[in-house]
């Protein structure tokens, strides 16, 4: 087989195919009504079971003196509840935005450890379009929290006009701040998980076709350095572990930032 | 089953932007994370909350009641110290007057004491007066008789004058007591 795909290569003259955009785009496990349902969308739903069914049956033990399950459960809950919205938002307005929080970290969370972990091994939002979802559902959460509670003239001059500048500078910094308050930040969200997403498992799939193909049709110095870059590709997948925990982490806490400025009442 | 680098090599032909728009993601991305986020609003989060304020009040009750009975504990200390000190007074002023009555009532005893053995001596001294009376009285009669019968002897006379019998005796007496006896 794989004698045969070398052949395949040397036929077609080309030299090692380094992994591109393609490797994104899986076939369709299966259909539902002409639709074909990919493995990242089957993860989406995977990810939002295992999150719930986690969450669910910690919490409803209820004891004063938790298990471990609860325990565990409680600390989840707890760092996003007290360390992310309660010391972002403020312990006024916090206790509305937790389950969003809450859902939101661990959703991103899960889905990013999906490029981890083994026979799934593929991260849900390097599609661009599931971030786009969430960063788009950010997007409108925060603008709603804000006009909700200044009012749409008010909540436009909140995160448009800066305080504490002459007015001689409105001019410049109103359509900056306009920019970069309103129309930059879901951009930046989707863009960030996005890219990280979807760098880190190129770069995996780099290392380790790369190996496979030194040690395959290089061969001398290609013995080595094709185990030479399975290490790296071990290395390069616990950093993956951290950036994928990281972007899970920064996106939730820009939306409690975002939130937080939406709500104050000078920024 | 294909070799993957058959695969790479036959997604070099088209090359889909990775940031192009899949509203069929987009769509499923949305309805999968709001169906969490109602779980975990209704389901989750109630509960932990629920625990979490339990906790609190259990935690902040366990404290009020502590120092409830920390309180009732120090009252009920300074009630036994309070009492404590009022019967040690107490008991130093049943002491003190104890010790004034047993004080007094020594004194009263010695006063008693003397007043009757000043009684007894007096009481002594008046019947051996009376005694000394009387024996002096019969002594006196004795001595009379004696001596006139003696004399009435020796001089061989009758000395029945009563008077002068009494005269006699009398001055014989006096003699006597005066200490110049012999001048009959």
């Amino acid at each position: 087989m794989i004698m045969a795909a070398s052949a395949t290569i040397a036929a077609e003259g080309g030299g090692f195919p380094a992994p591109g955009p393609g490797i994104f785009d899986l076939p369709p496990v299966f259909e539902i009504a002409g639709i074909g349902v990919t493995k990242p969308m089957l993860q989406l739903v995977l990810a939002a079971a295992l999150v719930f069914g986690f969450l669910y049956v910690a919490a409803r033990q209820r004891a004063m003196v938790p298990g471990k399950l609860q325990f565990a459960g409680e600390g989840a809950y707890g760092f996003v509840r007290n360390s992310v919205a309660r010391d972002i938002i403020g312990s006024h307005d916090f206790q509305r935005f937790v389950p969003y929080l809450v859902a939101m970290f661990f959703f991103i969370l899960v889905n990013n450890l999906f490029a981890s972990i083994p026979f799934i091994q593929f991260p849900t939002f390097s599609r661009a379009s599931m971030a786009y979802a969430l960063a788009g559902l950010s997007w409108i959460i925060y603008n709603a929290v804000g006009i909700w509670k200044h009012g749409f003239l008010g909540y436009l001059k909140l995160q448009s006009v800066p305080s504490g500048v002459s007015p001689a500078m409105y001019p410049l910094l109103v359509p900056l701040e306009f920019f970069s308050n309103i129309l930059v930040r879901p951009v930046t969200l989707a863009l960030r998980l996005f890219a990280n997403m979807f760098a880190g498992h190129i770069l995996l799939v780099l290392f380790a076709t790369g190996g496979l193909y030194l040690v395959e049709h290089v061969g001398g110095i290609g013995y080595v350095a094709g185990p030479l870059a399975w290490i790296l590709a071990v290395a390069v997948a616990f950093l993956e572990i951290l950036v994928q925990v990281l972007q899970a982490y920064v996106f939730v806490l820009l939306n409690a930032m975002y939130i937080q400025g939406a709500l104050a009442d000078e920024h | 089953m294909k070799s993957l680098f058959v695969i790479l090599a036959a997604e070099e032909g088209h090359e889909p932007s990775p940031l192009a728009v899949e509203w069929i993601e987009v769509v499923l991305a949305l309805v999968v994370f709001g169906l969490l986020f109602l779980a975990i609003w209704k389901l989750v989060a109630p509960n932990f909350e629920k625990t979490f304020s339990e906790r609190t009040a259990a935690i902040e009750g366990g404290l009020a009641a502590a120092e409830t009975k920390q309180a009732e504990a120090d009252a009920k200390l300074a009630e036994l110290e309070a009492q404590l000190a009022d019967a040690r007074h107490e008991a130093a002023r049943i002491r003190e007057e104890a010790r004034e009555q047993g004080a007094a009532i020594i004194a009263e005893m010695r006063e008693q004491a003397q007043a009757e053995a000043g009684r007894i001596v007096e009481h002594g001294k008046a019947q051996i007066e009376a005694e000394r009376q009387q024996a002096v009285t019969s002594l006196r009669a004795e001595v009379g008789s004696l001596a006139t019968s003696l004399a009435g002897r020796i001089v061989g006379e009758s000395l029945d004058d009563d008077a002068r019998q009494g005269r006699v005796v009398e001055r014989f007496l006096a003699e006597l007591e005066t200490g110049t006896p012999g001048a009959n």
